[in-house]
């Protein structure tokens, strides 16, 4: 009797140490993760970008097998950390902190005010991680250039340099003039700068106002704004007193939803045209109650066949998201590159996988991506124009968010954009009541 | 240029004088600076958005349910908070901005950042003196005046105006006099709601709906409120109106220069501190009320 007691015993015994068994073994014997933490204004439309583009990339990939770190296969895992940037700076650095001392992740991607991503970038660099990072300030580079071996761990992957967007503002001015000049005839259109006050905007007013004389357009008036301005009537009516033709916009806040509605609810016959923050979502058709029809602005992903991944990754994004691709979402390309480079070098050890960032040319969703060396005077920045990231033209027509450039012809008179044309691209059209308004005054 | 001067500064200063009279009415009258009174305007934004867009209510309902809920949710908010600590201003204050700032985070956590619009009870825009002016304002200009009216008519024409003034002058004889004084600041608190509620009705569909909009107005409330004179409904409405042409002056004078108007027009009512401390229609002396 004792004898059987004890061998059911043992027999039951052996059954729950070989269910343990059965539970730890595949994290027990797994390979470890690779962690990727996505950071930005979580509460908002940028940081909720981020986090879409970065999870879509590391759901493709892990499905795929993951990446693989010499011969062993590693599953990416995200982490959400909301830096609060649009409230509170210093929420943002700790954000950072945590993400690297806690949660101990190997890499990270994010960023979106320029004020955040130079602290981010800080703590990047304190403890020796590559941040795939936003933001569109030269001064978020010109670190590296001044000091590389401290701030080599930053690459701007999700947006190109402010320098380069500005040539795409006046890309987009010169497709504007050309369409006014071939159906009003006029011939020296009146552009109104209409910028928010932040760092970024101020060498665009500068360059906008050295150029647009010698593209033959004259500056009615500048006029720069808060980026939290909840009103911009006053604004709207001067610049409609300026006779201004066109409005070349750089809005990176609340104003640029403000502006569109108002501008659409006045009928200001002036065709904006430029950076617009909330002007990409499909949220910002709901807001301005559709009063955004025929805003253009520009952005990284159009829903036209930049590279063949472009498009899939557009209407999954909206499939899963609801929404379009913002700048923001090119955390999707970050995740990718990250995961091309960690192969390439075999490795996760960081010099190896940025010596690997730093000669990669990757065929992303937004483009074909490659970095400026470091002995350029941005290192690490997207190279931009024809052949690698461009940067797309687009219009809000009929409740739908079209491409209206790249559009084949030259640039600024740089033939090297000619042919460049993506599939899916429409015509540009000025807003019907402003050709109204202008014939009416001839 | 004059023209549109005239035109925004009248526009601005009638949207800031609805949202000031109903903060100046509770400072005066149950001496207490509700810094979350943008917040209540905010609610009010949010409850018309959710009636009109969310549940397909026509506007004219959303916008009543929203002006009387958000009075509730005042009245509701002194009942359980303000009452309580009411003798001692530094609290109030500081449990002013708590509750504003946690109905900002509450509103963050379920709508996000994104911006929300409530439809106009009037669309499309006309010309006046060649300056484009959409029907929306003109409608916010005239329901201002009659809400400020009204107002006039409700303290000076009613005996519950009567009773809400003789609280504000001297709480102790008002008291002695049978006069319910802790009713009284409830319902003003109350009135203070339906007035945040119908500047959030009409501004709100000027402007956008987003869970930061309450902090903007807010300064520029603190700042007609003191420029006016602490307590002083008439100053309040002055001050609302040179506040607001004086951003409109900025804007249409200096153009390169807009994104300053928020700290000019806070500089305007500086300097008449400077020249006249108790504000445009404050009193010098506590003593000079009897």
């Amino acid at each position: 009797m004792v004898a059987m007691y004890k061998r059911k015993n043992y027999g039951f015994y052996s059954l729950v140490v070989f269910l343990i068994i059965l539970m730890v073994a595949p994290t027990a014997f797994a390979s470890p993760k690779i962690k990727i933490g996505v950071i930005g204004p979580m509460k908002f439309v940028a940081g909720q970008n981020h986090w879409w583009g970065a999870l879509l990339a590391a759901e493709e990939i892990n499905a795929a097998g993951g990446v693989m770190v010499g011969r062993e296969k590693h599953e990416i895992e995200l982490l959400k950390t909301d830096s609060n940037e649009m409230q509170n700076l210093t929420d943002a650095v700790s954000s950072m902190e945590r993400i690297i001392k806690v949660d101990k992740v190997h890499f990270i991607t994010g960023g979106f005010r320029t004020e955040a991503v130079l602290a981010m970038q800080d703590v990047a660099a304190d403890h020796k991680r590559i941040f795939l990072g936003g933001s569109g300030s030269p001064g978020v580079t010109e670190r590296l250039a001044k000091n590389y071996d401290r701030y080599k761990y930053f690459f701007r992957a999700l947006s190109p340099v402010a320098v380069y967007f500005t040539q795409v503002n006046l890309f987009l001015l010169e497709m504007a003039g050309d369409k006014m000049k071939a159906e009003l005839g006029i011939t020296k259109p009146r552009v109104a700068l209409v910028l928010d006050k932040i760092v970024v905007a101020d060498p665009i007013v500068t360059f906008a106002q050295d150029m647009l004389p010698k593209m033959g357009m004259e500056i009615a008036g500048v006029w720069r704004t808060s980026p939290m301005a909840n009103d911009l009537t006053s604004e709207l009516t001067a610049i409609k007193a300026a006779d201004a033709h066109l409005i070349l916009t750089f809005l990176s806040g609340p104003s640029g939803a403000i502006f569109n509605k108002q501008w659409g609810e006045l009928r200001i016959p002036a065709a904006p045209v430029g950076y617009n923050a909330e002007a990409n979502a499909l949220a910002h058709l709901q807001a301005t109650g559709g009063m955004c029809d025929y805003v253009s602005i520009w952005g990284t992903f159009g829903g036209v066949k930049i590279t063949d991944k472009t498009v899939p990754f557009f209407n999954k994004f909206i499939a899963r998201a609801g929404e379009y691709p913002l700048s923001n979402a090119a955390t999707y390309d970050a995740v990718y590159l990250l995961k091309e480079a960690i192969q390439r070098s075999k490795t996760l050890e960081v010099e190896a996988v940025i010596r690997e960032l730093e000669k990669i040319e990757y065929r992303g969703a937004s483009g074909i991506m490659a970095f400026y060396p470091r002995d350029h005077k941005w290192p690490h920045d997207l190279k931009t124009g024809p052949g690698y990231t461009t940067m797309l033209g687009l219009q809000w027509r009929d409740g739908k968010l079209v491409t209206v450039w790249p559009d084949g012809r030259a640039a600024l008179g740089d033939k090297e954009w000619v042919g460049i044309k993506y599939e899916g691209t429409v015509d540009y059209n000025l807003p019907p009541w402003m050709i109204t308004y202008w014939k009416k005054k001839k | 240029m004059v023209e549109a001067l005239i035109i925004n500064g009248l526009l601005f200063g009638g949207m800031y004088s609805l949202l000031a009279i109903g903060f100046s009415l509770v400072f005066g009258v149950a001496k207490i600076l509700n810094l979350a009174h943008t917040a209540f305007y905010m609610i009010a934004a949010f409850l018309a958005y959710i009636a009109t867009m969310i549940l397909g209510l026509p506007l004219l309902l959303s916008a009543i349910l929203a002006i009387i809920v958000t009075s509730i949710l005042a009245m509701v908010c002194y009942k359980l908070c303000f009452d309580r600590i009411k003798e001692h201003e530094t609290a109030v204050i500081i449990v002013s901005v708590a509750i504003g700032i946690l109905i900002q985070e509450v509103l963050l956590l379920i709508f996000s950042g994104h911006f929300r619009r409530i439809p106009p009870f009037v669309s499309g825009f006309m010309e006046i003196v060649g300056i484009r002016v959409a029907y929306q304002n003109i409608f916010a200009i005239a329901a201002s005046i009659l809400t400020l009216s009204g107002v006039w008519f409700l303290l000076t024409k009613t005996k519950f105006g009567i009773a809400l003034r003789a609280v504000a002058q001297d709480r102790e004889i008002a008291n002695l006099s049978g006069i319910n004084v802790s009713q009284i600041c409830m319902i003003t608190m109350g009135i203070s709601g339906i007035l945040a509620g119908i500047a959030a009705v009409i501004i709100g569909s000027i402007f956008l709906v987003s869970p930061l909009m309450w902090l903007t107005p807010l300064i520029i409330v603190l700042a007609a409120v003191v420029l006016g004179g602490l307590g002083s409904l008439k100053g309040s409405v002055f001050a609302a109106f040179i506040l607001g042409f004086a951003e409109a002056t900025v804007t249409c004078l200096i153009p390169g220069g807009s994104f300053l108007k928020g700290a000019i027009s806070l500089s305007v009512m500086v300097g008449v501190l400077l020249i006249r401390p108790e504000g445009l229609f404050g009193v010098v002396f506590e003593e000079e009320r009897l």
